[in-house]
């Protein structure tokens, strides 16, 4: 009986101090702004629970346009960065060769840039008399007053940049882990070189595409520091919204409906996501 | 790898389409350009002369000034040591919490185990902007007061999840039978760990240090919420874009991604020659993905 009360003990206190700090420091208040956001009051005389279900509804109609701006913004770099990385970790894990692990490097160099000065060098590059517009204004392609900082095409440009190698890594990753034999039985079957792409390497590179637009989705569309950075007042972001409200103006009530709003959003698209795409592509490329 | 490309062609059957030959790589060469275009712009503006301290937009003239002024702006240097104070204490709860708690995980079965995995994928999907506002609700809730130490109980929030990713990933691509056999030997399950799995694991628990240490030195939406008066560097050079950038800060960036470049290469190189060691000492067992 010993050892059988150790074996099941045992993984218990191990993993407690881990559960308890996830616990304590996610989930609880994860649900406590559920709490949170039915409450009414201020920071001086504290809030208390009213159960205003009411602000569910103001929060999403008063803010709808920067929710449906997070959403396409997000959609937007995503693709952008799935259109720019897919080729580039293509390339690396079938035509690399011996330097494939330099190749890999360099292309995830971005990550050791602090993620502020990734999205600040773009404000560099895209001011008005930075390197771009200043250089395109001398030779007269653009009109000297063109501008694209405070654009949506400046807060696209930044969310994209930001978030590209955790697209490359999982595509690559899924790209280097097909088996040469199974290409070459496509060719040996006198598949041509896109039949051999549609049929056999976008399949079996399906989740890898499928994760790193998990990644990728779910950060842009809750990131503020690109649209705070780069972008102006007709570019705020959700996430932007939330921050001024829980920091600055501390209203915490309609913060914490606007962030369960959108991690319920994002979470709905996880799921319908995953049933959707997910298993669908990889069974339909497959058969 | 190669040789099975080179044979794949010379077979005559499915030769690559011209895109494939020319096009693509074209492509690579240009989106890697594009990838390297801001951290060029880092570099460079940490020369350019600054008359009032700060960056301008527009190139001024070379100098090396602000390397020998690296850290005259107290407040900067301090918000610099702050993070990284907060990203080496975090890492390591991190990694006390998310070690044991990772081997659990990867090898047995208990209560509460769903639950659990069920925690840590929501953890690492939820959003940062909402893991933040959360945070925030809840040391409001508690009067918690806000500062380094909130900072680090956040940075732990995230990283444990992402150690016990990792480590367990590690431990799952392992063979369970050198820690039976070691147990069948006679070592209890604490010596078999340290005899036999710690040194296994070794390479995954540095990487999931590192990890974690640089998700939390870059952290700015979490750290925005929680941080109260604290200043981390990602906070102080968000707050200085308004009155303009000292050039300091993109020296900095310079320097700490100079180093991020030398340990990240170290390790490569290390994984490569520690891997090739595996393969040639194990040399059925093949396939050993890091």
């Amino acid at each position: 009986m010993g050892r059988n009360f150790k074996k099941k003990v045992t993984p218990l206190l191990l993993t407690a101090p881990a559960n308890f700090w996830l616990w304590a420091f996610f989930t609880i208040p994860l649900i406590s702004i559920l709490w949170l956001s039915l409450t009414t009051g201020n920071t001086l005389d504290g809030f208390t629970l009213t159960w205003n279900f009411g602000i569910y509804p103001d929060a999403v109609s008063q803010y709808s346009e920067q929710f449906g701006r997070s959403f396409l913004y997000g959609g937007i770099s995503t693709a952008l960065a799935l259109i720019f990385m897919y080729p580039v970790a293509y390339w690396i894990a079938f035509r690399g060769g011996k330097y494939k692990a330099i190749f890999l490097f360099l292309l995830l160099l971005p990550f050791l840039v602090s993620f502020i000065i990734r999205i600040l060098t773009w404000q560099f590059i895209l001011a008005d008399n930075g390197i771009v517009l200043s250089a395109l204004k001398d030779i007269g392609l653009v009109s000297q007053n063109a501008h694209v900082l405070s654009t949506p095409f400046a807060v696209i440009a930044g969310l994209t940049y930001d978030n590209l190698p955790w697209m490359a890594l999982p595509v690559y990753v899924a790209l280097d882990g097909i088996k040469r034999d199974q290409i070459e039985a496509a060719s040996d079957l006198y598949a041509s070189g896109y039949q051999r792409f549609r049929t056999v390497i976008l399949p079996l590179s399906a989740p890898g595409i499928y994760a790193g637009i998990l990644l990728v989705g779910i950060s842009s569309v809750g990131d503020f520091l690109s649209a705070q950075i780069l972008g102006g007042p007709s570019t705020t972001m959700i996430g932007n919204i939330i921050q001024t409200q829980y920091v600055q103006n501390q209203n915490y009530p309609l913060a914490s409906a606007l962030s369960l709003v959108l991690m319920v959003a994002l979470l709905a698209f996880v799921v319908l996501y995953g049933r959707f795409f997910g298993s669908k592509t990889l069974k339909e490329f497959a058969g | 790898m190669s040789a099975d490309d080179s044979k794949m062609d010379s077979g005559g059957h499915a030769r690559r389409w011209p895109w494939t030959r020319f096009l693509l790589p074209v492509y690579v060469f240009v989106i890697m350009l594009y990838t390297m275009v801001p951290i060029a712009v880092m570099i460079i503006y940490g020369f350019n002369q600054a008359p009032n301290r700060r960056l301008t937009f527009a190139w001024q003239g070379f100098t090396t000034e602000w390397y020998q002024h690296l850290f005259d702006i107290a407040d900067l240097t301090s918000a610099l040591v702050t993070s990284i104070e907060v990203a080496v204490i975090s890492s390591i709860i991190a990694v006390i919490l998310g070690v044991p708690a990772a081997l659990a995980l990867a090898r047995r079965r208990f209560f509460g185990r769903r639950i659990m995995d069920l925690t840590i994928i929501t953890n690492l999907t939820a959003p940062t902007v909402v893991v933040g506002a959360s945070l925030l609700g809840f040391f409001v809730t508690i009067s918690l007061a806000r500062g380094i130490g909130t900072i680090i109980i956040a940075h732990v929030a995230v990283s444990v999840a992402v150690v016990i990713i990792i480590i367990q990933a590690r431990l799952a691509s392992m063979d369970e039978s050198l820690e039976e056999a070691a147990q069948d030997l006679g070592a209890s399950p604490w010596i078999a760990f340290w005899k036999v799995t710690g040194p296994l694991i070794s390479p995954a628990i540095f990487s999931a240090f590192m990890l974690s240490f640089a998700l939390s030195i870059d952290d700015y939406i979490i750290t925005s919420f929680v941080n109260g008066q604290t200043l981390t560097f990602p906070l102080w050079v968000a707050g200085a874009v308004k009155v303009g950038i000292p050039p300091q800060v993109f020296v900095l960036g310079t320097l700490i991604f100079v180093v991020g470049v030398v340990i990240a290469a170290a390790t490569l190189v290390l994984q490569s020659r520690s891997n090739r060691k595996l393969k040639a000492e194990m040399a059925p067992a093949d396939d050993w993905h890091v």
